[in-house]
């Protein structure tokens, strides 16, 4: 036996190439939808693996750093040096802001951490790690800032001595690591003018300048133009210590909230981009019902043009089981080139995309089995009218 | 198929009745006809007067009302029983020619003969070379890989006929064959359908208003309002 649907698909191939083709850019699209979803979830597993970090210990009753804030003073690493199974700590801060280059302005998130500790970028594609104390930084790769570039985060200046890749906020904006103290002071910082009315109020109130203690107004003072905060503080746990171990007494003993990497993991799929995922979703569904109804329509009028020859087939003995057969593989044909479209164009396009777009082989493979399912089910209508067909219509009057 | 005991085309008080109540139109009141292996005869008959009715229960497509009817060697139809498989019987013992030849237009020649064996779970190269032998004989073996949108008004015609025969069956139902050709054409297929006839042993109906091919028949159903009276004609050689 022959296949009648390939000899009809070969025999009317312009209308499948163009119809798989329009069908091909929405699958296309469709897996595009999936991959920056798992792009997504790949950034945020990328971010927490590169801090190099195994627990996070954030102000308690928080969800902090990424997805709420967290503010911790910062000498509280200092205590968790000192608990079993801590390697080492170190504070870091993070902050989204818009950082400035000559005239270009790029949005960003300025990490603050300590040259050396857990929390510097895991690895550089350029240049080299923040050695100095201050204005040093490393920009990820898709800042757009070159090695040697003159940045400038509020006030002040910093010139990028590294580059490194897959350093992104859950929201897609590069990461800037700048030294802690540099980051403190950013986030902290307040105009002229502030400082000045601050320092009139400190002084016009008289608890603080009593004329009776002579350098308390200049202690308080002092006091307020310094930022002792800090967001979290990573920890790295020495080897043969799991990391729930060591965190279940800072949190007994040092009242703050510690997630292990599994934790802050879950945080950050099911918490920060559960909005955005189910965004994602809704794109899907609605995709695979308009990916649905195009392939239903085409299929169901190239079979009525065929109500012809369906009925000289019938006449002649073929069976109903053969025509809708030959139905089925026809929309299944469909579904095969536009998948292939779908899959080429997606791939072409996904580097483009500003954001990180991860097309996995098992989504392909997922999408691949759903387009067969969706095609299968969108020949149902057709099938039907083929099957209505009388064969005494062939004999005609 | 071509081994099989073969008495032709049996008909008997055959009547069809469309629709009930007031509205019914009795299309077949009473229809006999005997059509002998080898044999070609015409069935002739103003508008209306029952012809693609009583074809179509000969093609079993539609069932008739009372009377019986055997093609081959099969009772297909007596008094409201029928024979179950109406799809094999058609696949296997009757072949089709309609005005149109509504060749299958995504099949070329050689596969729309052939296709039918092929349905009848016959392997593709037999099937092929089965469907070649009958082009041979039909003299359009030249364009066998042809699609049929390239050939010509006879040549489809052709293709028709060769699927028709190609299954080898007992029976064969023509509706106005040559009705779309010019007269040496339409004698052609006139022509052909007696040759295969004589050498395959089928009985053939050959539905007709067509006057070029009329004298053609030794014999001649005529039908009016649903009854067949049988008339020896002219059995005109045409060679
Ligand atoms: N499906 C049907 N339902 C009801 N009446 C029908 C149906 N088909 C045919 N008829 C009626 O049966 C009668 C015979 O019709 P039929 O089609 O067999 O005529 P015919 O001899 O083929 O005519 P023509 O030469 O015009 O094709 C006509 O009166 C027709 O109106
Ligand atoms: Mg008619």
């Amino acid at each position: 036996m022959i296949s009648l649907a390939g000899r009809d698909i070969l025999h009317a191939w312009g209308k499948f190439v163009f119809t798989g083709v329009g069908l091909g850019l929405l699958i296309g699209v469709t897996l595009t939808m999936a991959g920056v979803y798992r792009g997504m979830v790949d950034d945020a597993k990328v971010l927490l693996g590169n801090s190099g970090a195994d627990l996070w210990v954030v102000q308690k009753d928080t969800l902090g750093p990424y997805a709420e804030p967290s503010s911790i003073y910062d000498d509280v690493y200092r205590g968790i040096l000192g608990m079993p199974g801590v390697e080492r700590a170190a504070n870091v801060t993070y902050l989204t802001m818009q950082v400035r280059l000559g005239e270009r302005d790029v949005r960003a998130m300025a990490v603050g951490i300590v040259p050396g500790g857990p929390g510097e970028p895991g690895y550089l594609v350029a240049g080299r790690q923040i050695t100095r104390g201050h204005y040093e930084a490393v920009a990820d790769m898709a800042s757009g800032f070159k090695l040697g570039d003159r940045i400038q985060i509020r006030r002040n200046h910093y010139t990028v001595v590294g580059l490194t890749r897959r350093m992104v906020s859950s929201s897609g904006d590069p990461m800037v690591f700048i030294p802690l103290r540099d980051a403190q002071e950013a986030q902290f910082l307040k105009d002229n003018d502030v400082i000045v009315q601050q320092r009139r109020r400190t002084a016009a109130n008289p608890a603080f300048n009593r004329p009776g203690v002579p350098g308390l107004l200049d202690a308080v003072i002092a006091s307020q133009s310094n930022n002792s905060f800090v967001n979290a503080v990573l920890v790295q746990t020495k080897p043969g210590h799991s990391a729930e171990e060591v965190a279940e007494p800072i949190r007994r003993w040092k009242r703050l909230q510690v997630y292990t990497r599994v934790q802050m993991e879950e945080i950050l799929v099911a918490k920060l981009i559960a909005t955005s995922s189910k965004q994602i979703g809704m794109f899907l569904v609605i995709l695979a019902i308009v990916s649905a109804a195009i392939v239903a329509f085409i299929i169901y009028t190239l079979t009525l043009g065929k109500i012809r020859e369906i009925a000289v087939l019938k006449l002649i003995g073929t069976r109903n089981r053969t025509i809708a057969g030959m139905i089925l593989q026809q929309a299944l044909g469909l579904g095969f080139i536009g998948f292939v479209v779908g899959k080429i164009s997606a791939t072409l396009w996904a580097p483009l995309f500003p954001k990180y777009v991860l097309l996995e082989p098992g989504d392909a493979a997922r999408g691949f089995a759903a387009v067969l399912i969706i095609c299968a089910l969108a020949s149902v209508l057709a099938i039907r009218a083929a099957l209505k067909v009388d064969p005494a219509e062939a004999i005609g009057g | 198929m071509a081994d099989r005991l073969n008495n032709g085309i049996h008909i008997e008080g055959l009547t069809k009745r469309y629709g009930a109540g007031d509205t019914a139109v009795d299309a077949l009141r009473g229809v006999d006809m005997q059509v002998a292996p080898g044999e070609v005869v015409g069935l002739v008959g103003p508008s209306g007067s029952g012809k693609t009715t009583l074809l179509k229960c000969l093609g079993a497509v539609i069932e008739p009302s009372s009377g019986s009817m055997k093609l081959g060697n099969d009772v297909i139809y007596k008094d409201g029983w029928k024979i179950k498989d109406l799809r094999a019987l058609r696949r296997d013992n009757i072949g089709f020619v309609f005005q149109a030849p509504y060749l299958i237009p995504f099949l070329d020649v050689t596969d729309n003969v052939a296709l039918l064996p092929m349905l009848a779970g016959r392997p593709n190269a037999e099937s092929r070379q089965r469907a070649l032998e009958l082009l041979e004989a039909l003299d359009v073996a030249h364009r066998a890989k042809a699609m049929p949108s390239q050939l010509s008004g006879g040549e489809q015609q052709r293709v028709a006929i060769a699927r028709a025969l190609v299954n080898r069956p007992p029976v064969i139902l023509a509706d106005e064959p040559t009705a779309p050709l010019d007269s040496e054409r339409a004698l052609a297929v006139i022509r052909i359908l007696n040759k295969m006839a004589q050498q395959y042993q089928t009985a053939i109906i050959v539905v007709t208003h067509d006057e070029k091919i009329i004298p053609t028949f030794r014999r001649i159903y005529h039908i009016r309002d649903g009854r067949t009276h049988e008339e020896a004609g002219e059995g005109r050689t045409f060679e």
